[in-house]
């Protein structure tokens, strides 16, 4: 019979110092449950009641164990907080030089978008040793992307987009679960990540075809050319990229930058704010600029809007978070 | 140990045989008698269905349900076992028994109240039940939008509609009961001689009260949207799926207080008649249960540290909830001191109640893992936060209630229960919970999701000790039920107060109490848990 | 015990659970204000859903306010503090045992939520026909034309906020709320009025139109919260 796993797999340095805390966990409960359950079982036997006719005396109530109940558990616990405060924003800034890739999850599959426009459904090829960032959406109900062996975890929520980072460390072949439920085959919108060599994936990027097959599910459209084409075609390029006379700020080459609203504020320009201007333009005015923009709402589509998001980062010359 | 004295032939129970004079009854022993025989109902209906994919989950392939009966077998499972049974459970039967005797009142304040919230208990459950008939229900228990409101194919507007109503049962419970507490106690009954059960009371109903009505206008609001698509909490609208889930949360986290508050009271009154102890440190175990119900309500965050919440709101809400952990220590801290030099009793209520102090400290324990960022990103929404749940609810509010309902079972129906079978139903139960539950915080750990109908197959060991132990854990219940039931056909007569335990219900009312509660006027003298008085050892 | 002889001496409406008239008296009182700190809460769970909504679509916010008939609107807030007043007058006539009184200054009452209910009504008419009601009959071009014709000449808008449906999802879920908790004063004057009339209280007995009255307080009250940031804010 096979040994039964009673732990994940460990694919990167900070799945290791998650344990590490995990084991400080269990070392302060294990410590409480013996202690706690031992004086129970002692007090029971050692007390048990020889007659009916026993009468305890009673015991004086004292501060000390009040004072040492609430101090001590408070020390443990607050050394808990900050380890997991630490850990969990140490995992939430991904680095700059991460390999970004595109999440759609949607009932019940997920949908992956690599740099370079590959897909791939369910199963998702990473190379190892480099930060891989996912931007994430749904297109439809709340569903979550989990990496049990990264110890990592975030919700994918129809409407915005949220993001996760993780560094695999370790060739090999991990379980892609959705955790939040989702409906019927919510069990079936499960998947693979393959942590591959970097040559491997290099040429597993850059190749359509498998062994003399065609690859179900691989589709090379470039996000970023196929952005160009919505961007100079719907005017965006006469608009928004600086040219004498236009009405509209030069936004082609400020994707992560903080942009100068009507009122005084600034706004970071990021995935969620390029979706919502193409949908909702009036809601943050530029400043120094007309109301002018028309709605793209109706007029692209998720995908569509996802490329023009794809073209401007590949312009941008932002170099800060 | 005379027990030669006669039942009195006239009592709450004999007062009337008719069905009219049950369903009509303001009397807040017979109504809490009707939320006994309903809830138990109940919570057959919800241990069938975990019964059923519990089997189901055996092995790592379908091999038992389809998925979408596994998906609305779980459903029913959470939401009947939370809104029908954790939630009433101990205020309903106990509360509504005990509350009034136990401060020497003759009845609630409000006692067609009573009987109201009884009905609109009915009304709720009527309408959920009717959504499981109809075909069930497939959300989750949590009814997350924009699943619930827009994608799912169930009755999901019945079952919602359901919840609602009998939220305003424990609304208008919780009501009743601060009044009573506040304005009915008898003379003598000062705040700090009421007995701890009363405590834990009170501090549930102050959250029913500001909780619950929230819980309400969410989920009418889920209905709204979707009987007339209204889309309050629909992406598509520009409305926000994680509004709802801070709405959610905002009652139903301080809803795990509402279910093992009163669970703390019943383990202080059976600790300290069993080990013959006043309470150790009862100011700091009663003013804990109100510190629970306050912070309680700022913790609610927690459960959607991955949920795009803001950073910073989590780091509020992960401090916040580790302090609802030193109360909760202080609990069980005074409790294991109570023991120190008592007489201890291993009867069955206080197996049951022992196996609660430990059962829910490791569901207090683990907790704190998920209380913890970095960790609960990890173990959030897989079987460990099943588990750790289940250690509160099953482990924790379940253990309470049976051992609250073997302690009261003589006054509430004037007979004793076979002790040896009581003892091996408490052991059988408590092992049999172990295997179920505890492998799942292995499983959980290794990653493996909640709500999966199926799984990778390295999953399968725990899942099969999980069955297992939920086979022993049916049949330990199935000896407690027959345990309990048969005793109401024996002749004999318990006695006044067959536990030797301190407090009015037991001494200065008969077992079972008559319809007024006392016969002479309740004055009281002596401070909670007074086990030196002798007069509770003789007998009535 | 020490009770005074004046207070165990049992009065016909003394229900028999109570120990004197005054635990009575005073364990309803009580139970009144914890029926009004849920309700509080009830509704706070569609403030707390505005207040964010609002802070994330503040232009459809200012937009469905501008909506909105405010002199409508107004009238009807000045209705409802009208039927505080004469609720007032009720109790204040109970407290005397002006049984004719009494039921005059209910009818009154009645009146005045009738006409509040009447202008709703015209309100809710008039979404209803310019397509407004989300979910139901909503329709882009017909709520654009409507808000654009409450807007100046020089702020007219092209195109739809975003959230705009939102809003009015909002105003009806609170609106209609508000409304069904005066339908339930309905219901609760009638039931009242007919105990009035059959001579049940007495000017030291009337806990039902004292709390009717603190009831339809806090329906009031709602209102005076709801006018201001559904129709000016």
């Amino acid at each position: 019979m096979k040994a039964v796993k009673t732990s994940p797999d460990v694919a990167s340095t900070y799945a290791d110092q998650v344990d590490g805390l995990y084991y400080y966990l269990i070392g302060v409960s294990v410590f409480f449950t013996i202690a706690i359950c031992a004086l129970i079982i002692y007090f029971s036997v050692r007390y048990r009641r020889q007659s009916d006719a026993d009468r305890p005396a009673p015991t004086k109530d004292g501060k000390l164990l009040e004072i040492l109940g609430s101090v001590i558990p408070f020390i443990l616990v607050m050394i808990m907080f900050f380890w997991g405060a630490k850990l969990y924003f140490d995992a939430r800034m991904p680095p700059k030089d991460a390999i970004e890739i595109l999440v759609t999850g949607k009932q019940w599959m997920w949908k992956l978008q690599h740099p370079n426009g590959k897909r791939e459904i369910n199963d998702l090829h990473v190379p190892v040793g480099v930060p891989i960032k996912l931007t994430m959406t749904s297109e439809d109900v709340i569903h979550s992307f989990y990496l049990p062996d990264f110890r990592k975890k975030m919700d994918v929520v129809p409407g915005k987009y949220t993001q996760m980072w993780f560094k695999p460390e370790e060739e090999g072949a991990y379980n892609l679960f959705c955790a939040e439920y989702c409906g019927t085959e919510h069990s079936l919108m499960v998947g693979k990540l393959y942590v591959v060599g970097q040559e491997e994936y290099e040429k597993w990027l850059n190749t359509r075809w498998v062994d003399g097959a065609p690859m179900a599910n691989v589709d090379t459209n470039d996000p970023v050319a196929a952005g160009e084409e919505i961007w100079d075609t719907n005017c965006a390029a006469a608009c928004h990229t600086g040219k004498a006379g236009a009405i509209a700020p030069n936004i082609v080459d400020k994707f992560g930058t903080m942009r100068d609203l009507e009122g005084g504020e600034q706004i970071l320009m990021d995935e969620n704010y390029v979706r919502n201007s193409m949908q909702n333009p009036n809601e943050h005015i530029a400043k120094g600029y007309p109301a002018a923009m028309v709605s793209f709402k109706g007029t692209l589509n998720t995908t569509q809007m996802n490329q023009v998001i794809a073209y401007l980062k590949s312009r941008s010359t932002a170099d800060s978070e | 140990m005379n027990d030669s004295a006669e039942q009195p032939t006239y009592n709450y129970l004999t007062a009337g045989d008719t069905v009219k004079s049950w369903l009509l009854t303001v009397d807040h022993k017979r109504i809490g008698v009707l939320y006994l025989i309903a809830m138990t109902c109940f919570f057959l209906v919800g241990g069938t269905a975990a019964g059923l994919f519990r089997l189901e989950l055996a092995t790592h392939n379908p091999d038992v349900l389809s998925n979408d009966t596994y998906n609305k077998l779980f459903t029913m499972h959470g939401i009947i076992m939370v809104f029908f049974f954790l939630i009433p459970a101990v205020p309903g039967v106990l509360g509504n028994f005990l509350v009034p005797l136990m401060i020497g009142a003759k009845d609630v304040a409000f006692p067609r109240l009573n009987l109201a919230s009884w009905y609109i208990y009915m009304l709720g459950g009527s309408f959920t039940l009717l959504a499981v008939l109809l075909g069930g229900i497939d959300t989750g228990w949590t009814f997350y939008t924009p699943y619930s409101s827009v994608y799912a194919d169930s009755n999901v507007i019945l079952a919602g509609t359901g919840v609602f109503i009998t939220g305003f049962s424990s609304i208008l419970t919780g009501l009743n009961f601060i009044v009573t507490i506040h304005k009915m106690r008898a003379p003598g009954m000062t705040w700090m001689r009421l007995p701890l059960f009363i405590w834990a009371q009170y501090a549930t109903s102050i959250i029913n009260i500001l909780g619950t009505p929230v819980i309400a206008i969410t989920l009418l609001l889920v209905v709204f949207e979707r009987a007339f698509g209204f889309g309050i909490f629909d992406p598509a609208r520009g409305g926000d799926p994680v509004l709802y889930q801070h709405l959610f949360w905002f009652y139903s986290h301080p809803a795990v207080y509402i279910m093992i508050l009163p669970g703390f009271g019943v383990v202080s009154e059976v600790l300290a008649c069993c080990s013959r102890k006043r309470i150790y440190g009862y100011e700091f175990v009663a003013f804990s249960s109100l510190a629970i119900a306050a912070i309680g309500f700022f913790v609610w965050g927690h459960h959607m540290f991955t949920s795009s919440q803001s950073e910073y709101a989590a780091l509020i809400f992960s401090v916040l909830t580790y302090l609802v952990g030193i109360p909760t220590a202080i609990k069980i801290f005074n409790w294991t001191a109570t023991l120190y030099k008592g007489s201890i009793e291993l009867s069955a209520p206080m197996i049951y109640t022992l196996g609660f102090i430990g059962l829910f400290l490791v569901g207090g324990l683990t907790g704190l893992f998920l209380a913890t960022m970095a960790v609960n990103v990890h173990l959030h929404d897989t079987y460990f936060v099943v588990a750790h749940f289940h250690y509160v609810m099953v482990g924790g509010m379940m253990m309470a209630w049976l051992a609250g309902l073997h302690f009261w079972w003589p006054k509430m129906f004037g007979k004793m229960y076979n002790e040896f079978w009581a003892r091996i139903g408490a052991v059988v139960i408590f092992f049999g919970f172990n295997f179920t539950f505890f492998p799942q915080f292995i499983a959980g750990y290794m990653g493996m999701p909640r709500r999966y109908h199926v799984y990778a197959p390295e999953y399968q060991p725990f899942q099969m000790l999980s069955t297992t132990g939920a086979f022993f854990m049916g049949i330990g219940l199935l000896i407690c039920m027959v345990t309990l039931i048969s005793s109401l056909f024996k002749k004999g007569y318990c006695g006044r107060n067959p536990f030797k335990a301190t407090g009015l219900e037991w001494n200065q009312a008969a077992s079972p109490p008559n319809t007024h509660n006392f016969t002479a006027p309740v004055v009281v003298d002596v401070e909670a848990y007074d086990y030196t008085d002798e007069r509770i050892y003789q007998d009535a | 015990m020490s009770h005074a002889s004046s207070d165990t001496e049992h009065k016909p409406y003394q229900q028999h659970h109570f120990e004197s008239m005054q635990q009575q008296t005073q364990a309803t009182l009580l139970g009144i204000w914890l029926f009004m700190a849920q309700e509080i809460l009830f509704f706070g769970g569609m403030f707390a859903a505005y207040t964010v909504y609002r802070i994330l679509y503040p232009q459809a916010w200012a937009m469905g306010a501008a909506s909105q008939n405010v002199w409508l609107g107004m009238t009807n807030t000045i209705v409802l503090i009208g039927s505080s007043v004469s609720i007032v007058m009720a109790v204040h006539e109970a407290r005397h045992n002006q049984k004719m009184k009494v039921l005059k200054w209910f009818a009154i009452t009645l009146l005045l939520g009738s006409v509040f209910f009447g202008i709703k009504s015209i309100e809710y008419g008039g979404k209803w026909d310019h397509q407004m009601v989300p979910g139901l009959n909503w329709n882009d071009h017909h709520a654009l034309e409507t808000i654009n014709h409450h807007l100046a000449e020089d702020a007219q808008i092209a195109e739809l906020p975003k959230g705009i449906q939102l809003y009015y999802s909002l105003y009806f879920a609170m609106t209609g709320m508000h409304a069904l908790h005066m339908v339930i004063g309905f219901g609760l004057a009638f039931w009242i009025m007919g105990k009035t009339a059959k001579g049940c209280f007495n000017e030291e007995y009337y806990p039902h139109i004292e709390y009717f009255g603190l009831y339809w307080h806090f329906v009031d009250v709602v209102w005076i919260f709801l006018f201001p940031l559904l129709y000016l804010i």
